[in-house]
């Protein structure tokens, strides 16, 4: 049976919201209206109830306390405030902040604002399958350092990071280990103990939540301290100050004790999709390759460069599949993926790649449709690209002088 | 990015996708731009003894815009004279395919082609008028 068009295929920019996850949120946009805030009424009573019991959702799913959850807009806010906040608390420590070149935007314009404010940060490379080494980030340490910022899970190539070693050097050296977990928590295990995590960045609509809200874990055994960056009523506990967004809050809840409910079984079968959608693509088009690797991946990433076609053509000939690339194409630099890059990606092959990120919702059918589809298609702009051309007659790319070329 | 119609007419439906002989003394190639940056456009041209673009044909590794812009390319420079397809500008493409700013390289790539396939044609019928000349 052919599935219903469009498919999406691009969980890991958002995920759609679980309709129990929606169903949870309906009634804090109706009668239970209430501002958390309020101590004076029941109004106010019923939204912060409701709330509290989101918080103990969030924490259990990374194995914190409730009052461990600072709630924020989503992780670009929690990356800034975990980063921003704990480089300027331990300002008197020291100023040398450790991040990698493969971390979110959130993360890396974060560091390279506090460098224009004194701080000094190092970036360290990756891997070939981009994963951080723990001894890279050991021998960076210094007495100086006071934050160390490593993304559990990488948005593009799905890569893990070994975080529990690399928690484990941070705080061997007593600096404060922050981890972007948005893309793994809900998919992967993580649990702030095991990781040596002090804080952690969470966001809601990449586990079936909604989007505008997410949550910074906040260490309290030992404590761990932050400076706030917005000002206002002192709300959570005076780390973020604004009302809070009570049905986003509701629907974060929900998401998070699904997530944590069904990793196991859930896990399980987008491995299986993801299998079934790498082997299937590479039993029918030659020349693709893996980015990232296979061993150390989030179960419905996949990221592979087609040869010879480049990754946005390949986007639009997919037209009723949503997908993304790492093309320089589809960015407004018109330079590709710096994740791809970093991870030493040629960038003649950086410009043909595609993320497809398989998530719950995701069918059997949609996999062999557009395993169908993308055979097709390569098929087509092979034949329309010069490049295949000369390969297929045996002219060695490499060798010609191209003009323009940097 | 969304496109304009006649991008997507173009990317859905290329005209003269192919390659010509670029042995032939009639035939003209342009092979422009690079791997790296993610276009390459291969333009060709057939010449007839009167100067008169006869046939043209492209091959482009790129993104939809830069084979839309190639494709416009050879169905514009079909039944040119070599002096009028010198003088199609990449704006003129521009215009037609209502580009955006960030895809105008695509267009220059394009204009490139043209001049370069007509640049190896000329290079090749001076090649062969010394050979006559020597015999």
């Amino acid at each position: 049976m052919a599935p219903k068009l469009p498919i999406y295929m691009d969980n890991h920019a958002t995920t759609r919201v679980d309709p129990r996850v929606l169903e949870a949120m309906l009634p804090y946009f109706g009668e239970e209206f209430g501002n958390a805030a309020s101590r004076s009424h029941v109004f106010g009573w019923n939204a912060e109830r409701a709330v509290e019991q989101a918080r103990e959702q969030v924490a259990a799913a990374i194995g914190a306390s409730g009052r461990e959850i600072v709630w924020t807009s989503g992780a670009t806010e929690s990356d800034n405030l975990a980063i921003k906040g704990a480089a300027e608390f331990y300002r008197d420590r020291g100023n040398h902040i450790i991040t990698a070149v493969t971390e979110h935007k959130a993360v890396l314009d974060t560091c390279k604002r506090l460098e224009k404010s004194g701080f000094e940060v190092t970036y360290l490379p990756v891997e070939r399958d981009g994963r951080v080494n723990p001894q890279a980030v050991a021998d960076a340490l210094t007495d100086r350092t006071i934050v160390v910022s490593i993304m559990l899970a990488n948005n593009e190539v799905g890569t893990i990071n070994p975080v529990a070693e690399i928690g484990q050097a941070v705080k061997a050296r007593g600096a404060v280990f922050h981890v972007d977990a948005v893309q793994g928590v809900g998919k992967i295990p993580f649990d702030v103990a095991s990781a040596h995590a002090d804080l952690v960045s969470l966001s809601a609509h990449k586990m079936y939540g909604p989007k505008g809200v997410g949550a910074l874990y906040v260490r309290r055994k030992p404590r761990v301290r932050i400076t706030p960056i917005i000002d206002g009523g002192g709300h959570e506990r005076g780390m973020r100050s604004g009302t809070l967004n009570v049905p986003g809050i509701v629907g974060f809840g929900k998401a998070a004790e699904i997530s944590a409910a069904e990793m196991a079984e859930e896990s399980k079968r987008l491995l299986a999709l993801r299998e079934r959608l790498r082997l299937g693509i590479e039993a029918r088009v030659t020349d693709t390759v893996l980015n990232g690797s296979l061993e150390y991946r989030l179960p419905g990433s996949l990221n592979m460069s087609f040869a010879y076609v480049e990754g946005e053509a390949l986007m639009m000939a997919l037209k009723d599949v949503a997908v993304s690339s790492g093309s320089a194409c589809t960015s407004a630099s018109l330079e590709p993926s710096y994740v791809l890059r970093a991870m030493g990606v040629p960038v003649e092959m950086a410009h043909t790649s595609i993320r497809f990120g398989l998530g719950r919702f995701n069918t059997e059918e949609e996999v062999d449709y557009v395993i169908d589809l993308v055979a097709q298609k390569v098929k087509k702009l092979r034949e329309m690209s010069p490049l295949w051309e000369m390969a297929q007659s045996g002219v060695d790319i490499k060798s010609i002088q191209w003009a323009g070329q940097r | 990015m969304a496109y304009s119609g006649k991008v997507i007419d173009h990317y859905e439906n290329p005209r003269n996708v192919g390659s010509l002989d670029k042995d032939a003394p009639n035939v003209g190639t342009g092979l422009v731009g690079a791997p790296a940056c993610g276009d390459v456009m291969k333009l060709q041209i057939q010449v007839s003894d009167s100067g008169v673009i006869e046939d043209a044909k492209f091959k482009t590794f790129g993104c939809g815009s830069a084979i839309a812009s190639s494709s416009l390319a050879t169905e514009w420079i079909k039944g040119m004279t070599l002096e009028q397809a010198m003088s199609v500008r990449n704006t003129q493409i521009v215009q037609e395919l209502s580009l955006p700013p960030v895809k105008i390289h695509c267009s220059v790539l394009a204009e490139d082609a043209i001049k370069s396939a007509i640049a190896d044609y000329r290079r090749k019928q001076r090649g062969s008028q010394a050979q006559v000349g020597q015999a």
